[in-house]
């Protein structure tokens, strides 16, 4: 591992180590580029990761103070809680649950393919699914995603076995247990999936994809890579000429450091990363950081989420096995005719039981609560995953009445529903549960949005300077040296989990980096 | 000084002479599947802040929340020993004697003693308050979060100590056919 020093104005600075930036670091590290990764967490391992659900969320989750404001339920449930991201190495590589789907050719060009809808500021990315197909094929051979590369599906759990009949019953043909990033087989110095379970808590087999221990010890090997964990960076600097200069952060033992860059690029997440360049505001940039279009900060999504849960007379043990095992697809597609743009995936899911009565019904109480939690063992899960519209004003603020840790203000998330959520979520409730009722669900729950997990958009890309924050390679359109590498820089939502397209973005993004580094365009 | 250190020796006194008498019991039935998990069937809580009433008050007031009609006294417990131990915070301390006083008040007098649809009614005309909220919020971690539920609703919490499911019925559910293997394929070889 290399030590670059601080007043060393060579490398490229990543602020967070997630699937955008950690994959970024490495990616630079292999073409011999000297990276420094700043990450607000600490460093775990397979070996003290903890399955015991609250006490991995203490370790892993992001839990810094967080408002919320809007009419999605989440602020009532939740509101200090929008999100449920991490902060550690790995960042939510550590907890995300493996799904790696390409988003689709018509997702891509949203306005173009859905037409303008009140309230919703679509776009049309300014890269399309043949641009990016090499890209996702690096990403998924990096992954070892399931289904590609000659890398055997997964075996279903009980929780899928209840999804795939309930499916065929229904009709649908796209079910199977999906393209996951999780090893089918012992592939990459890591074993297979041993079905533990606690795919949100952290692999202990080290059989999911995680940044932590795949890009960032391969980047460490190269030499070219200073990760510093425990490094909360508070704050941009720019020069006079308009480039990134620097970045100010909060280390370990609470002193200030500033770290020269070359480069900056931020993989914050959705929530952190408007949040950082917002307050990285001066005289040269008022409004905030890479902010002329107006747009950081704005054009929140999370996806339209909501799970339903079903009891069945006979026992599922839902918990055993992977947690998202097994994917309905036939929703995915676009058919205006359902009354919504856009579509959903149907994916299963489970909670441990501290979880599932924290998320079930929050704030619910009484015997229709209780009734569902005895029926536990005989409960079968499905989150549903589907593209919610991009709005100008659900947006990432800074609330300056509330300070965090470092004096800085915190960021308040604003969210209403779409007419065209709520009723895509309607739709899914209703085909959700009559999946599980087409095998004989005694009853059906239907639950609402967790915090989210697939925060998207708040510096989205565009190629008008005067719409978007960063260009097709996520090179913000107002400081040249400065980046974008997660997953704000989404146009729009699309129905797909995120990470393989963060993963893929960051593959190419380094590509470029690299390019206009030689070139000296940058 | 003198005045003030004998005050709190007062207080002290009055403390230990509540404390010895502050003792929730109880026995978790000989066909509940807790009965072998349990070091011993019968259980007592000592309680350190708040008094016999107040326990017996949160305790009932629990069960009203969270009704499980075989779920063991033992388990709604935890909610009292969680909150007895939050009480060390003087202000929640008073927000739960306080919040006593509202159930039994709501009850008609006895909130414990109460018949349960006099309890369930009382609950309601106080769902508003930041009492309720204190102790719903605590219900979820307290009756939901430990080995004794675990059993109770048969969740088998952490599966990397027995090697995870692979080899102990991730997928051993006979009531529905098996998938294709095109949809869902065989164990491999690890």
């Amino acid at each position: 591992m290399a030590a670059i020093a601080h007043n060393d104005d060579t490398a490229v600075v990543i602020i967070g180590s997630g699937a955008g930036g950690g994959t970024l670091a490495n990616e630079l590290c292999q073409k011999g580029i000297k990276v420094v990764l700043l990450e607000a967490g600490k460093r775990e391992s397979s070996q003290t990761f903890i399955q015991d659900e609250w006490e991995s969320f203490n370790q892993l989750a992001w839990l810094d103070k967080r408002t919320t404001s809007g009419n999605w339920r989440v602020a009532t449930d939740f509101p200090n809680l929008p999100a449920w991201t991490c902060k550690t190495v790995g960042g939510t590589t550590t907890h995300w649950a493996g799904a790696s789907l390409r988003l689709q050719e018509h997702e891509f060009k949203a306005l173009t393919n859905y037409g303008k809808l009140e309230g919703a500021n679509l776009a049309d990315w300014p890269i399309g699914l043949a641009e990016l197909a090499p890209y996702y094929a690096k990403a998924e051979h990096k992954m070892g995603v399931t289904r590609t590369n000659g890398n055997p599906g997964l075996p279903g759990n009980n929780n899928f076995k209840v999804l795939y009949n309930g499916a065929t019953k229904l009709g649908y043909t796209k079910c199977s247990t999906g393209h996951m990033a999780i090893n089918s087989k012992f592939r990459d110095h890591r074993s297979s999936c041993l079905q533990m379970g606690f795919c949100f808590q952290g692999c202990k087999s080290g059989a999911k994809w995680s940044t932590l221990y795949t890009e960032i010890p391969l980047a460490e090997e190269t030499g070219h890579l200073d990760l510093r964990p425990q490094s909360h960076v508070v704050q941009i600097e720019t020069n006079a000429a308009g480039k990134a200069t620097a970045v100010v952060y909060v280390d370990a033992a609470g002193k200030t450091q500033r770290q020269k860059a070359r480069i900056v690029a931020v993989a914050a997440n959705s929530i952190e990363t408007p949040r950082l360049l917002l307050n990285s505001a001066s005289n040269q940039f008022p409004d905030g950081l890479a902010n002329s279009s107006g747009q950081v900060g704005r054009n929140y999504m999370r996806h339209l989420t909501a799970s339903v849960y079903a009891v069945f007379d006979e026992p599922v043990h839902m918990w055993r096995g992977t947690t998202m095992a097994g994917i309905i697809q036939d929703e995915a597609a676009l058919k205006p005719s359902r009354g919504f743009v856009g579509g959903y995936e149907m994916e299963t899911i489970s909670l441990g039981l501290p979880f599932m009565a924290a998320f079930i019904n929050p704030g619910a109480w009484g015997s229709d609560f209780t009734a569902a939690l005895d029926g536990y063992t005989n409960m079968a899960g499905m989150w549903i995953v589907g593209e919610d519209m991009p709005r100008e004003t659900n947006r990432v603020t800074l609330n300056t009445a509330v300070k965090d840790q470092f004096g800085q203000p915190v960021p308040n998330v604003h969210y209403d529903d779409h007419a065209n959520d709520l009723a895509m979520r309607a739709h899914a409730f209703q085909q959700g549960g009559n999946v599980y009722r087409a095998v004989g669900a005694k009853s059906v729950i239907e639950t609402p949005p967790y915090p989210s997990t697939h925060n998207r958009g708040t510096a989205r890309m565009s190629n008008e300077p005067k719409l978007g924050v960063v260009n097709k390679h996520g090179q913000t359109h107002d400081v040249k040296n400065l980046f974008i590498s997660d997953g704000s820089q989404f146009t729009t939502s699309a129905a797909e989990n995120p990470t393989l397209t963060i993963v893929t973005l960051a593959i190419r993004q380094a590509d470029y980096i690299a390019s206009a580094m030689s070139k000296q365009t940058v | 000084m003198d005045e003030g250190a004998s005050q709190q020796n007062a207080l002290t006194r009055r403390d230990m002479i509540r404390r010895t008498a502050a003792v929730l019991t109880g026995t978790i039935a000989a066909t509940s599947a807790l009965a072998t998990l349990a070091p011993t069937r019968a259980w007592a809580l000592e309680l350190q802040t708040l008094s016999q009433h107040d326990g017996e008050t949160i305790l009932a007031f629990g069960q009203t929340l969270y009704p499980h009609a075989t779920l063991p006294t033992a388990v709604y417990a935890m909610l009292v020993k969680d909150l007895d131990v939050a009480a060390k915070d003087p202000a929640t301390a008073s927000l739960l004697r306080d919040g006593t006083a509202s159930l039994d008040s709501a009850a008609g007098g006895n909130f414990a003693a109460a018949t349960p649809a006099a309890r369930l009614a009382a609950a309601k005309a106080i769902e508003k308050t930041a009492y309720f909220a204190k102790v719903r919020s605590t219900c979820i971690t307290s009756l939901y979060n430990n080995e004794l539920a675990f059993a109770h609703f048969g969740y088998q919490g952490a599966s990397w100590p027995k090697g995870g499911y692979i080899h102990r019925g991730f997928n051993d559910l006979t009531w529905l056919p098996n998938p294709p293997a095109a949809a869902s394929p065989t164990v491999g070889v690890l």
